[in-house]
């Protein structure tokens, strides 16, 4: 059984879908991001998961118990928010120590005054202040804890916010693009801690982003999400090297798949010299070829591949990212090389622009990703254009 | 030094014009309170009186008009209405602000219209209700018209929405009811608007004459300015030295309040968008 299941949600605001059919499961211990472009609907379904919103069909279940009729404050999970959400008026330790007191004490030894009068709220309170000292040590920020989110930076509200969630010990822990509000460095290091903190904790943990390196980097299983649909959920080499949608593929890898126009015929594909045989039939007519930029070689005399000019060379220090222009079709294909492979390489050169057939990726005009029968019958061509 | 930019001394000498134009009232009462009856009376016109009679002005004052009693009942009055008008308007303006519901739009609408209709429209029917509920010269006559206001709803309702959705959403997780939110996030970060509005309100209830007029006829129930009515109508006469000392006395309070409060009242202006 899952610790957590979603069934077919849908909704929608107006006319406008914004959850299509979402079904997902998430196992005990696992870790899964959901990235998308935004507006894409991932938040969304973070705020319908965690009950605050409600979608308009389907069903969540939280370890095998349908969720639909429990409100918010029941379901016992916690989420932190891109704003980190605060109590702007409580210091770091009040703020931690909230859900605890909301839980633990009764509604008359909540009140101010009289509540600090009723028995048995002593040792509550203690038992409140002592899991609030623990949670602080385990994320280092004991020495925060009378200070209000005004004079903490965003880092260290960042951290008290995971504590605040963390505290209650959740069943399922949701997070909202939670380092965005971060400076570069701080967010990768934040990346790695937030990992650390999960495999401890062994909650499962539903991350969304939009920055796709974050999703790859931390996550057992990316869920990649867009326009409202779920198009793959997948481990994240397989994402990558394996996507089964054409917006998967553009969404995944810096710099950016290359996507060409190519035809197909008779259920091959051609694009140039490439001729790749489909295991399924499709329509002849013209369908797309990706292929990722780290996998395209530039042949500076001009004599192999396809014709091209280059039009800019970016220097990333590890690498050199070519924009090439082909000749033929004016289309822009972008190699990702080694510093020493760009060494002879100047902008407004002229290049062969070599594209290897056992890398490319098909996909029908609709975006499907189209199989391609055997490399060893693209091999017989010559492997590269 | 650098000397001051022509366009600043210019600026501020229209500024001081204006500040002086509207201060030149109180300054004339506060002159007049410290004249004789004589000095009063001269044709010409003094600002520094002649012979300063403030002792005795201020003595015949607080003899001849129950001025603690004036003073109590203006506090009461006005700290019940704010009290009241806090009340219910935190609750209404966060529920319009923050939840959707179906009726939203239309008490958008009723508190637009009530912001549109004045008191003096309902004046009438309202004198008439107090009567046969014979509640006429009680606190809850003065009171009970003001306790909703829809000025009230209308500013914490913008002050509200610029609330993040978020930290409402982080206090529903962590098991607040609507109402907790309301007692545990909303109020503790309201204090400015709070205050912006208790300007207001204890300004306009402070210095109304009009509906206070229209229900109290004892003195044990009169307010600050209707008791002053009383006081020229029926004692002073003509001595508006000791009339002038009285209204300085009246308006102290709120003078002093404001001062004291100046800085966070600003604040609360600038924070709810009621600039200008």
């Amino acid at each position: 059984m899952s610790a957590l299941s979603l069934r077919d949600l849908n909704k929608s605001f107006g006319g406008n879908v914004v959850l299509n059919g979402i079904s997902l499961d998430v196992e005990q211990d696992e870790f899964i991001a959901l990235v998308g472009p935004s507006g894409c609907g991932k938040s969304t379904l973070l705020r319908v998961l965690a009950g605050l919103d409600h979608a308009d069909s389907g069903d969540i279940f939280v370890g095998g118990r349908d969720m639909s009729p429990v409100a918010a404050a029941d379901r016992n999970i916690a989420m932190v928010f891109q704003s980190y959400a605060l109590y702007p008026h409580l210091t770091a330790g009040q703020n931690i120590a909230v859900p605890l007191a909301m839980k633990r004490l009764s509604h008359s030894q909540r009140l101010p005054l009289v509540g600090s009068l009723l028995p048995g709220q002593r040792e509550i309170r203690t038992g409140i202040a002592r899991d609030v000292r623990e949670m602080a040590a385990l994320l280092k920020i004991d020495h925060l804890l009378d200070r209000k989110p005004g004079q903490m930076s965003g880092g260290q509200r960042q951290r008290v916010a995971l504590a605040r969630a963390m505290v209650r010990q959740p069943s399922i822990f949701l997070m909202d693009e939670p380092l965005s509000n971060l400076d570069a460095n701080l967010r990768v290091h934040a990346r790695g801690e937030i990992v650390e903190l999960h495999r401890r904790a062994g909650v499962p943990t539903l991350y969304v982003t939009h920055d796709q390196a974050e999703a790859l980097s931390m996550a057992d299983r990316v869920a990649v999400m867009i326009g409202g649909n779920l198009l793959q959920l997948a481990p994240p080499d397989v994402i990558y090297n394996d996507p089964a949608h054409i917006e998967v593929a553009r969404f995944v890898g810096q710099p950016r798949i290359n996507i060409l126009q190519a035809q197909a015929e008779n259920g091959r594909v051609g694009f140039e010299g490439i001729r790749l045989a489909l295991l399924e039939k499709v329509a002849s007519g013209p369908v797309s070829l990706g292929i990722r930029p780290e996998f395209v070689k530039l042949s500076p005399s001009g004599r192999s591949g396809l014709a091209g000019r280059i039009e800019r060379l970016e220097f990333l220090g590890s690498e050199v990212i070519a924009h090439c222009r082909l000749d033929a079709s004016g289309e822009i294909v972008i190699a990702k090389l080694a510093p020493h492979e760009a060494r002879d390489l100047i902008a407004g050169m002229p290049v062969g622009v070599l594209l290897p057939a056992e890398q490319a990726m098909i996909f029908a005009p609709e975006g499907r990703r189209l199989r391609i029968a055997d490399v060893a019958g693209a091999r017989q061509e010559p492997a590269y254009v | 030094m650098t000397s001051i930019p022509a366009g600043r001394i210019i600026r501020f000498a229209l500024l001081s014009l204006g500040a002086l134009m509207i201060l030149a009232p109180y300054i004339f009462m506060i002159s007049t309170a410290g004249k004789t009856q004589s000095d009063i009376f001269t044709s010409s016109l003094a600002l520094i009186p002649q012979h300063f009679y403030f002792a005795e002005n201020f003595a015949k004052a607080l003899a001849k008009v129950p001025m603690a009693t004036l003073l109590w009942n203006g506090v009461v009055v006005c700290g019940l209405i704010f009290f009241f008008q806090v009340v219910v308007a935190i609750p209404c303006a966060y529920a319009m602000a923050k939840l959707k519901f179906r009726a939203a739009r239309l008490i958008m609408v009723l508190v637009m219209l009530g912001l549109l209709v004045p008191i003096h429209a309902t004046a009438l029917p309202l004198y008439v209700a107090f009567d046969r509920m014979s509640l006429l010269n009680s606190y809850t006559s003065l009171v009970a018209p003001f306790t909703i206001s829809v000025f009230a709803i209308f500013m914490f309702l913008q002050f509200f929405r610029a609330m993040p959705d978020d930290l409402l959403h982080a206090a529903r997780l962590d098991g607040m009811s609507e109402l907790g939110i309301i007692a545990r996030v909303i109020v503790p970060n309201a204090w400015p608007a709070v205050t912006a509005f208790a300007i207001f309100s204890v300004v306009a209830h402070w210095n109304d004459l009009y509906w206070p007029l229209i229900v109290v006829s004892k003195q044990a129930y009169a307010t600050p300015p209707l008791g002053l009515m009383y006081f020229r109508a029926a004692e002073a006469g003509d001595d508006y030295g000791a009339l002038m000392a009285a209204t300085l006395i009246i308006t102290l309070p709120l003078v002093a309040a404001f001062l004291l409060a100046q800085k966070r009242f600003v604040e609360g202006i600038t924070m709810t968008g009621l600039k200008g």
